[in-house]
């Protein structure tokens, strides 16, 4: 190929930019760690495309998965996605936690600019990649059945928001295996983002991942505000919905408002490194303060985006796993409601020593302060729904304790760090880094994998093996303490963060018992995927047709485990609070329909997939210069859209009879089944029939 | 089956059934979350081109480079543009012969068209006299702002011609309905903004 051919078709690709060829040419470790990571990723991606053609299972992935709209599956795929990069940005950790305490006064395993980025693809891939999909996939997965629903309000852009996130996911993997990651950073800050610092491919790899990201973040907001505001059944008045909802909707109007900010943000990066604009550079009128006024104008609702959801899941574990109904709901509602406004009016606080007054930083520190209150509400009620409640302590509300602990640990050093002449002395270290996984591991991870235990018999029909699901929450919250108490120590005594070296002896034990904590955060992954393993295993022994299994009160758990495509062979009409819990103490818990009706469902496209596919294809074409794929990626992609528009037939109606034969069905499974006290919920007796007791 | 008319944001149609008319009201309340979030990216622009206003580095200014002529014939074609599109909204409502709505249609495309062309022209004249986003970062925040605008335009246009084909294609079924009426709120939001661009860039730009 001659000279000028090889940029025009690869762009700025070249041999070198192979993690493969950069281990052969310099045997280094910190490179046979990339070429080993690159090298998983092909081998992983090849493995699981094998598996599929040997099980011959390609038209069945393709037909009940890929194309579909039913918003259970894409909820499902949603969390696969989670598990997937979770293991990824976790080994990351592990991985600069060991650089860190083999690092004191010696140079370590991992090369600095290999160690950069691994701390920006690890705080990229949990942020956008991690608890962003799991958040969506427990909300499009739980929403609608709460609030007694077929499906979201636009089946269609939910299947797209899916696939523009698993897009911007695969991005993120294909850059281990083609060029390489920022080192920028999770927040990308410029002037270090521009070409003058870094003119590789790395930022470019952040800036796409995350615009497409946060495109299919937007959309799924937009959705699920839409459905709860029009989609709820007959008698589900807003103040009857339950709290996850709730923080849903308050989610979902943050997504809204909050993502076009990172949308603006990082376009004005690209603007700035692809068109030469001057948005952010050091010359000609750049001014790098707007970028952090926009980031964190996205980045502090973000944290309420992460962080609502799970609330929403402890207040429903709580409320059920304590056999009460939830203590001080209005007071919660409002609570919610005031959090998610106050987030818009403190993002000044990740920025206290740029240079405002210190006017402007006290009243964002006020601000920040103010957060906690609402906060505080939400822990006494939970505090008193568990009062003279009978608390079981399954898995989900184990998680639920020691969030309620460790969030408030988390919140006390909020309080330290938005108090801006304590912010000057501990900024930029691993104070702050030990603070915000103080929260964000409580406050989504934990309550994410709360959800996760709690509703998967409704998802998949057997429950998840409560032994190990001890286990891996003992290493979680074990992990947790030992990895992260010690950054609180080391940031107050000096040590920044995202430090390759250190060259303070003194340093050295806690960096040890810190390494130690990653360890044993590793097992908690481990122990994760076990207990998903042993469940399925047992499946049969486990299994809770009816549909039931923790005796709760929401509209959900009124219905077959799984549930059927439609959800509801009828749509219910709600009374009450806990509508689910008042019919089953009336003794109507299940009432037959008197006849069933057709249920027109959306039928399957591939727009989603397709969506998904050019955007990332477009993405790359622009991280690479690949302009002639770039083109061909966006042309592509207004084609389906506008294919799209002209298609007609966009229902599949379920006749009649199928639906009356699957109710059947599950009827039969009812009356089958004992019902079964709260006290024998973890044994093989729970068929998913609660036993109605006495108040 | 008697016709059901309810309230949602745009015009107001009469819907055959009430399933139509609650999935109207889904389709649009969901449209117009939208425009609430495109316009919050408007905003931030807004914001950013204030911000940026004096970063003019030694270069042109903005009453250097802004022409009220071409600007005020710009904002005189969009609204007459958001006009025509409420004249097809109201071909639609009352039913009229489909040529009639896809002659307001058209119209509404044309003057579109106009515009984008009158403005690519406002641009290549700013060029002409070094006045690119390259050069500063008052330019950049102009050339991210305005031409973002034409953007929505230009996309605005090529919605239009896909919903002319389908009027042709479909005749006006439930789906077309929808959206046109999608497409009026997008035309009409999009005037809104000119005319902040209008006052806020143009007019504040020539005042100084």
């Amino acid at each position: 190929m001659n000279a000028p051919l090889w940029p025009a078709v690869f762009g700025r690709f070249g041999w070198m930019d192979l993690p493969f060829v950069r281990a052969w040419q310099d045997p280094s470790v910190s490179e046979i760690i990339g070429a080993g990571a690159g090298g998983l990723v092909v081998f992983g991606g090849l493995a699981v495309v094998v598996l599929v053609t040997w099980l011959g299972r390609w038209g069945y992935l393709w037909r009940e998965w890929f194309t579909t709209l039913d918003h259970k599956k894409i909820g499902v795929m949603y969390v696969v996605i989670a598990f997937v990069m979770l293991s990824r940005a976790l080994v990351e950790a592990v991985l600069m936690r060991m650089q860190q305490a083999a690092a004191i006064n010696a140079p370590g395993f991992v090369a600095p600019d290999h160690f950069a980025q691994l701390f920006t693809t690890h705080g990229s891939i949990m942020i956008f990649f991690m608890a962003m999909p799991f958040l969506t996939g427990a909300i499009n997965y739980v929403m609608p059945l709460q609030i007694g629903a077929r499906d979201v309000a636009f089946p269609l852009l939910n299947a797209v928001s899916l696939w523009l996130t698993a897009g911007a996911a695969g991005l993120m993997m294909v850059s281990l295996v083609i060029g390489r990651f920022s080192t920028g950073g999770w927040t990308g800050y410029p002037p270090y983002t521009e070409l003058a610092f870094s003119p590789d491919v790395g930022p470019d790899y952040w800036i796409w991942a995350v615009t497409l990201g946060s495109i299919g973040t937007t959309l799924s907001g937009l959705n699920f505000a839409v459905t709860i505001y029009k989609k709820r059944c007959p008698g589900m008045d807003l103040m009857r919905m339950p709290m996850f909802c709730w923080t849903s909707l308050c989610t979902a109007i943050l997504m809204i408002f909050a993502m076009p900010p990172l949308t603006v943000a990082t376009a004005l990066l690209a603007l700035d490194r692809y068109l030469g604009f001057h948005f952010f550079t050091n010359d000609l009128g750049g001014n790098m303060m707007n970028y952090a006024n926009l980031i964190w104008l996205f980045g502090h609702p973000e944290v309420y985006i992460l962080i609502l959801p799970a609330f929403g899941v402890y207040s429903e574990v709580i409320s059920t796993f304590s056999s009460k109904e939830l203590y001080g709901y209005t007071s919660l509602v409002i609570a919610t409601m005031a959090i998610a406004v106050l987030s818009f009016t403190v993002w000044v606080h990740h920025f206290f020593t740029m240079g405002q007054s210190a006017n402007i930083n006290a009243v964002f520190g006020i601000a920040t302060m103010a957060i906690g209150l609402p906060t505080g509400v939400k822990i006494y009620d939970w505090i008193w729904t568990m009062f003279r409640g009978r608390v079981r302590f399954s898995v989900s509300m184990l998680y639920s304790l020691a969030f309620m602990m460790t969030f408030v640990l988390g919140g006390l050093t909020g309080i330290v760090l938005a108090f801006p002449p304590l912010d000057y002395l501990v900024h930029n270290t691993l104070f702050l880094v030990a603070h915000f996984h103080n929260m964000l591991i409580p406050g989504l991870l934990y309550g994410m994998l709360a959800g996760y235990n709690y509703w998967f018999p409704k998802a998949f029909g057997f429950r998840l093996d409560e032994t190990w699901g001890r286990i891996s929450f003992g290493c979680w919250v074990a992990g947790f303490y030992l990895a992260f108490m010690p950054l609180y120590v080391l940031g107050a005594g000096g040590m920044t963060r995202r430090s390759q070296a250190v060259f303070e002896p003194a340093f050295r034990p806690w960096l040890y018992i810190a390494g130690i904590g990653a360890l044993v955060l590793l097992c908690a992954l481990v122990t994760l995927f076990v207990q998903l393993w042993v469940s399925i295993r047992n499946r049969e022994s486990t299994r809770v047709p009816v549909g039931d299994p923790w005796n709760a009160g929401g509209l959900e758990w009124s219905i077959p485990a799984p549930p059927p495509e439609y959800n509801f062979a009828v749509i219910p009409t709600v009374r009450d609070r806990d509508p689910f819990y008042v019919e089953k103490e009336a003794g109507n818990a299940y009432p037959r329909p008197k006849r069933y009706e057709p249920i027109a469902m959306p039928a399957n496209s591939m727009t989603g997939p397709a969506l998904g596919v050019l955007g990332a294809v477009t993405a790359f074409g622009l991280v690479w210069h690949m302009w002639w794929l770039a083109g061909l990626g966006l042309a592509a992609s207004i084609a389906t859209i506008i294919a799209r528009s002209f298609v007609r037939d966009l229902y599949r109606i379920v006749p009649a009879a199928e639906v009356g034969r699957i109710d059947r069905r599950w009827r039969k499974e009812i009356d089958r089944a004992k019902p079964i006290g709260r006290a024998v919920e973890g044994t093989p007796a729970n068929r998913g029939l609660a036993e109605v007791e006495a108040a | 089956m008697s016709a059901v008319e309810g309230i949602h944001p745009g015009l107001n149609l009469a819907h055959p059934h009430a399933e139509a008319q609650a999935e109207t009201e889904t389709a649009l309340f969901g449209f117009w979350v939208f425009l609430m979030s495109d316009a919050v990216i408007f905003a931030l622009l807004f914001a950013t081109y204030g911000v940026m206003l004096h970063a003019t580095v030694g270069g042109p200014t903005p009453s250097g480079v802004y022409e009220i002529g071409p600007a005020l014939l710009e904002t005189v074609i969009l609204l007459t543009s958001s006009f025509t599109f409420g004249l097809a909204s109201i071909a639609m409502k009352h039913g009229a012969p489909r040529r009639r709505l896809l002659g307001w249609l058209g119209v509404t495309l044309a003057l579109g068209l106009a515009f984008l062309v009158l403005e690519v022209r406002d641009f290549l004249t700013m060029f002409a006299q070094g006045a690119t986003p390259m050069r500063s970062g008052y330019l950049s925040s102009f050339f991210a702002l305005v031409p973002l605008h034409g953007l929505h335009v230009a996309a605005g246009c090529l919605w239009l011609a896909v919903m002319m084909v389908q009027v042709v294609v479909f005749g006006i079924d439930e789906r077309v309905r929808i959206n046109v009426l999608r497409l009026g709120l997008f035309w009409h939001f999009l005037d809104i903004v000119w005319i902040g661009l209008f006052s806020v860039v143009y007019l504040q730009g020539l005042i100084r």
